[in-house]
């Protein structure tokens, strides 16, 4: 799938759920199907800064593509660094650093997380995006 | 079993408190956090709109009728305050914006004039940060050291070690009334005899403490007390400090400014008399005022004895709801239910505190999670944060009982 397809998908999953707490439901179920990050990766260097629960994010470049890993002690944020790596793996650095990361928007996401885990959503991609600006 | 009486007094408190008929993602607004604040009657509001919109004047200077209205409303907020701490004079009372305004003016104050090298001071481990970093600046200001009193696994302060962490260099003692996080009521009165027994006077940090338990300083004998307006129902940005007249007269000012002085010149500037020499610049006039009809309430809830059985059946039934689940560490295990504020902290076996947050909000539950600003205390259990519901009078126990249900809910979808 390419990455406008990849997006396509996660809003149609998550507008198939009217209701907020079926949504985290789906965030729950992504965030408990997440490989856990080896302890041995769970480093200061790769914690996100900004938000209320611990976030690592681990990046690898292979053949010109950047592939994530994550991890959370909290399982919402796991949901949510989950559905941000699935759409992001596997693309060029160049196609994420010049990517808006609109859909986040379009899910509403955004706005129906509380001001400091917004923050750390917002720490999340910022990071996401700077490792891809550095990968290139 | 709830009486109808009692019903119709729950309905009427509630029905003082506009905000908690809103709705929140289309369910009623359960709202479970006032330790962090409270919220606000009518009274309170039209009190504030009334200052502003008929009696706005800067007090004190001015000899303007208007000016004399907002004196005059200032200063029978001072008495309001006097009688309900039950403090000796007014003098005593000191407005601030808050408690945190109030503990820093006293480790500031009381630092400049009795703490020197070498000192030291004692503080709890179950301090709110408030009641922590004023005595740490104050100790690298000074070059003095801060003693920690430990609480035991369940939260109870460890009064007994008390005594052997006094010494010859102890100037003062900071401890909560009541702490944010474990909701227990520390022996205020037992701990100030044993300071005083030292000669080592004690700042209580009344922010909790002075919305569930009556508080009469005399009594307590406490050399300050500290709390803050908008925990206690009053506008934001008040707060009050009560100190006992021989420490705020042997203190130097905190700020200077307008107000706080006697005469001014550049070969010399003198202090006001208390309290105003505590009190520097313009006041918050338009909403300390406000404490008048948030006492007012607290006294009227006080009083009625269907309201406080209500509140205690609320008490019981959530301390033994969430102890009885396992998969529940609760924090603050009171000895006796007399010395547990529907306080309540805990952490899920597998469940994050902050997922559970999340997830309450979504069912209309407004909860804490976090660390509370109390990160000793969060070392000292072993935990990154806890969750905390904290109850007001005006919560009822239908209220518990869904925020039980959630609970039960949310851990289910969690693990």
């Amino acid at each position: 799938m390419t990455l406008d397809e990849k997006k396509q998908q996660v809003i149609e999953d998550f507008s198939s759920y009217d209701e907020w707490l079926d949504k985290y439901e789906y965030l729950i179920e992504l965030g408990k199907g997440l490989d856990a990050l080896p302890e041995e990766k769970k480093t200061e260097d790769r914690l996100i800064k900004g938000c209320q629960s611990r976030v690592w994010l681990d990046s690898e470049l292979k053949d010109g593509k950047l592939f994530f890993s994550a991890d959370s002690d909290a399982i919402i944020t796991k949901g949510i660094i989950s559905l941000l790596i699935g759409i992001y793996s596997g693309a060029t650095p160049q196609e994420i650093a010049a990517d808006d990361f609109g859909f986040v928007e379009e899910i509403g996401l955004r706005e129906n997380l509380s001001p400091t885990r917004a923050g750390g959503l917002a720490s999340m991609i910022q990071t996401i995006k700077e490792i891809a600006e550095n990968a290139e | 079993m709830q009486t109808y009486t009692t019903k119709m007094k729950v309905k009427e408190l509630r029905d003082k408190f506009p905000i908690l008929s809103t709705c929140v993602y289309g369910k009623p607004l359960v709202y479970l956090d006032n330790a962090a604040t409270s919220q606000r009657p009518a009274a309170v509001s039209s009190k504030w709109n009334e200052l502003v919109n008929t009696r706005n004047a800067n007090i004190h200077r001015a000899v303007h009728r208007l000016a004399d209205e907002a004196t005059r409303e200032y200063e029978g907020a001072r008495d309001t305050v006097k009688a309900f701490l039950n403090a000796s004079s007014r003098e005593e009372i000191v407005f601030t914006s808050g408690a945190t305004a109030s503990i820093n003016l006293v480790a500031f104050s009381f630092g400049e004039a009795f703490v020197h090298e070498g000192d030291e001071i004692i503080v709890s481990v179950a301090e709110h940060h408030s009641n922590i970093v004023p005595w740490q600046m104050l100790c690298e200001r000074k070059g003095a050291s801060l003693k920690v009193l430990d609480v035991d696994e369940n939260g109870v302060l460890q009064v007994e070690k008390l005594q052997e962490l006094i010494s010859q260099k102890t100037k003062i003692v900071a401890i909560s009334h009541i702490s944010n996080v474990l909701g227990l009521v520390n022996p205020v009165k037992e701990i100030v005899k044993i300071c005083h027994d030292h000669g080592v006077p004690v700042l209580v940090d009344g922010a909790q403490g002075v919305v569930h338990e009556k508080v009469d300083v005399q009594d307590l004998d406490c050399d300050f007390y500290a709390f803050s307006g908008h925990k206690l129902y009053a506008a934001t940005g008040t707060g009050v400090l009560y100190g006992k007249k021989k420490w705020l007269d042997a203190m130097p000012p905190y700020m200077g400014g307008g107000e706080m002085i006697g005469t001014v010149s550049f070969s010399g500037t003198t202090y006001a008399p208390l309290p105003q020499k505590f009190e520097a610049g313009t006041q918050n006039l338009n909403s300390t005022p406000t404490l008048v009809p948030a006492i007012a309430f607290v006294n009227e809830i006080r009083a009625d004895e269907d309201l406080a059985a209500e509140q205690k059946s609320v008490l019981e039934y959530v301390l033994g709801a969430l102890q009885e689940n396992k998969l529940i560490h609760l924090y603050g295990v009171p000895r006796r239910t007399e010395e547990k504020a529907p306080v309540f902290s805990f952490t899920v076996k597998g469940a994050h505190h902050e997922d559970l947050a999340l997830i309450l909000d979504k069912m209309g539950i407004a909860v804490r999670s976090g660390q509370m600003c109390a990160e000793p205390l969060m070392d000292r259990m072993g935990v990154t944060g806890m969750l905390r519901a904290s109850f007001a009078p005006y919560n009822t126990l239908e209220e518990a009982k869904y925020f039980i249900e959630c609970l039960n809910k949310a851990i289910g979808m969690l693990i």
